[in-house]
């Protein structure tokens, strides 16, 4: 590939930038170990999509439900 | 009425203790970015118009500073997300059509303009042209305002919500202009006033940082020349955020005005309001705003809430007795009391709870026209419908008013620091400065600087919780109270998580705090 095309002068943007980093390799450590805490742990174990779990499928009715019994609390 | 040092233990008050968690330490990273972006935009300008290499190292500071604090705040307000689908899954089926819309557009335009010039910006020193580079870095500073564009647009409408019908089928609002839920004047105020608020974080980071390094006696070009740009960037935000402010103030007196009453603590409304410069509200209880006349040792500004609220010196404005008990508005028309919007919203619970029922029992839409019509006539209010007692749609006065006069009393106090900082380093009234050298001051005029600057996140933060305390009961407002749109969980699995998250904040704040401080420590690295 020749090196003063667009596609390779693109890639050695990037390439170069993270094999040049110092302070960004600590602070991509950081997003990686952040994102894996929020996405995999976080996301997976804490936070499940309450109304895919409780509606099954009717989620509509599930929440008119919701909606007309708490008024009559 | 919830007392703020006594959060109940339940679903409700833990899920809303988790989301102003969440949304206050996401705000700790957001403001810094969009503010830092500003600054490093301009001094990267300086440098493009110079070619002078000492705008590049100041630039190049300035932009690893900023690379810090945007890898820290990288994903923050994700999590937000999470606890609409879990804590919040009623709201998020409820109003998900409108709501989504802006946040998806936020997640796929300006996330990935951000992300992709953000990189040209770090990598590309010396590999793109500096026209390239510079535009780089401003659209890296845009995909952020953008960002905070669409979020604001979308809390916009949960104070404001415009553009959108509700579906009695699917339960849900759906959006009928997005025109209207995108461009709502309330948001435009509002992204304007949160957004130049942002960049006075920014400013006041830089002078901060900056008097670090007079008070070391260290870098002292480059702190003197990125105090001239914090402190112009500083003095010019604090003046915008004062007018964006009477604008965003004009906008919550016209659609809510309880949250201005709560605000101002004006129990009693009227005409020629004076703005409350300080009064005593316990900040521990709610007051009792049906018995007394005013705050007590209330001193106020002559006629200038009626001004802030109406553009008008004599313009009326509504105290908190008279939105419960109703009253009639200048124009002749009748505002209705807590009272009857109640009898409204029952009127529309009622009506959505026979259509569907007959729904289910196969009866076609054309032959529940009026349940139908009596949903659609009710629908403003149909939040009130949930209310029990009219004192649960006053909301917690002590709070909102605190946090305004924090947020106010800062702003001013920084619009006369940032006008002090620049007289001095542009030495003007010279005889004033002609002994008083801006680089060599005592210290404690540098620690002064320093300790503005958890000054002025606390009165930011104080604007959100004006903001969102501001319009409890309401998810959105007048529609959906918090304790319906709140999911049928356990109040354990929200008391874990929130803790979780506070240790996570805590951790990833300390982490870039420390790291902040190291660097400015280290200071700029100097091209040859």
């Amino acid at each position: 590939m020749r090196k003063d095309s667009f596609i390779y002068r693109f890639f050695n943007l990037y390439y170069e930038g993270f094999k040049n980093m110092t302070l960004g390799r600590t602070l991509w450590a950081i997003i990686i170990i952040k994102l894996f805490v929020i996405f995999v742990i976080l996301k997976v174990f804490f936070f499940p999509n309450f109304l895919k779990e409780h509606a099954k499928g009717n989620e509509s009715a599930y929440v008119a439900g919701e909606f007309i019994e708490r008024a009559e609390q | 009425m919830t007392n703020l040092l006594l959060i109940d233990a339940g679903t409700i008050e833990w899920s809303r203790a988790q989301f102003a968690l969440t949304a206050i330490y996401h705000w700790l990273f957001v403001p810094l970015t969009l503010g830092l972006a500003v600054i490093m935009g301009i001094m990267e300008t300086c440098y493009y118009r110079t070619k002078n290499n000492f705008w590049k190292d100041t630039a190049k500071f300035w932009q690893k500073l900023f690379g810090i604090n945007f890898a820290m705040g990288i994903a923050t307000g994700i999590i937000l997300e999470f606890e609409f689908g879990t804590n919040w899954s009623n709201y998020s089926w409820f109003v998900g059509d409108i709501f989504g819309a802006p946040l998806a557009v936020e997640g796929i335009v300006a996330f990935f303009m951000e992300s992709t010039f953000v990189a040209v910006m770090f990598f590309g020193w010396n590999k793109v042209s500096r026209g390239f580079h510079l535009a780089s870095t401003w659209l890296t500073g845009l995909g952020a305002t953008i960002s905070a564009w669409w979020i604001l647009v979308a809390n916009a409408w949960m104070q404001h919500p415009v553009g959108c019908e509700f579906n009695p089928d699917t339960m849900r609002h759906e959006m009928v202009s997005f025109a209207d839920v995108a461009l709502s004047p309330f948001a435009v105020s509002k992204f304007c006033h949160t957004v130049t608020s942002a960049w006075i974080i920014g400013a006041v980071f830089c002078v901060g940082v900056c008097c670090w390094y007079l008070m070391k006696k260290r870098e002292t070009k480059m702190a003197l020349e990125s105090l001239k740009i914090g402190a112009i960037v500083g003095l010019v935000a604090t003046l915008l955020a004062a007018a964006t402010g009477h604008k965003a103030g004009q906008d919550v007196a016209q659609v809510q005005p309880m949250k201005l009453a709560a605000m101002e603590a004006l129990y009693n409304g009227g005409t020629d309001v004076g703005l409350t410069a300080i009064a005593w509200v316990n900040p521990f209880s709610q007051p009792d705003y049906e018995n007394e006349e005013s705050a007590p040792l209330r001193i106020d500004m002559p006629y200038a809430l009626s001004f802030m609220a109406t553009n008008d010196f004599h313009g009326y404005v509504p105290g908190i007795n008279d939105l419960l008990n109703g009253y009639t508005k200048p124009d002749g028309t009748r505002e209705p009391s807590v009272d009857e919007k109640i009898e409204r919203g029952k009127k529309a619970i009622a009506a959505l709870a026979d259509y569907r029922k007959a729904r289910q029992e196969g009866l076609p839409v054309d032959s529940l026209r009026a349940e139908l019509a009596t949903i659609n006539e009710n629908m403003k209010y149909f939040g009130y419908g949930y209310i029990k007692d009219k004192a649960q749609v006053v909301p917690y006065i002590p709070i909102n008013f605190w946090a305004f006069r924090i947020m106010v009393g800062v702003g001013c106090l920084l619009i006369l620091f940032f006008a002090i900082v620049l007289a001095g380093v542009y030495k003007w009234p010279a005889k004033l400065w002609q002994k008083n050298d801006i680089s060599a001051l005592p210290n404690w005029h540098y620690w002064i600087a320093i300790a503005l600057i958890p000054l002025a996140y606390i009165a930011s933060e104080s604007g959100w919780l004006v903001a969102e305390f501001g319009r409890q009961p309401w998810t959105i407002q007048d529609m959906l109270p918090t304790w319906v749109a709140v999911s049928d969980l356990h109040s354990s699995s929200v008391i874990i998580t929130f803790f979780l998250f506070l240790i996570l904040f805590t951790t990833m704040l300390a982490v870039e705090i420390s790291i902040l401080l190291k660097q400015i420590k280290k200071g700029p690295d100097y091209s040859s």
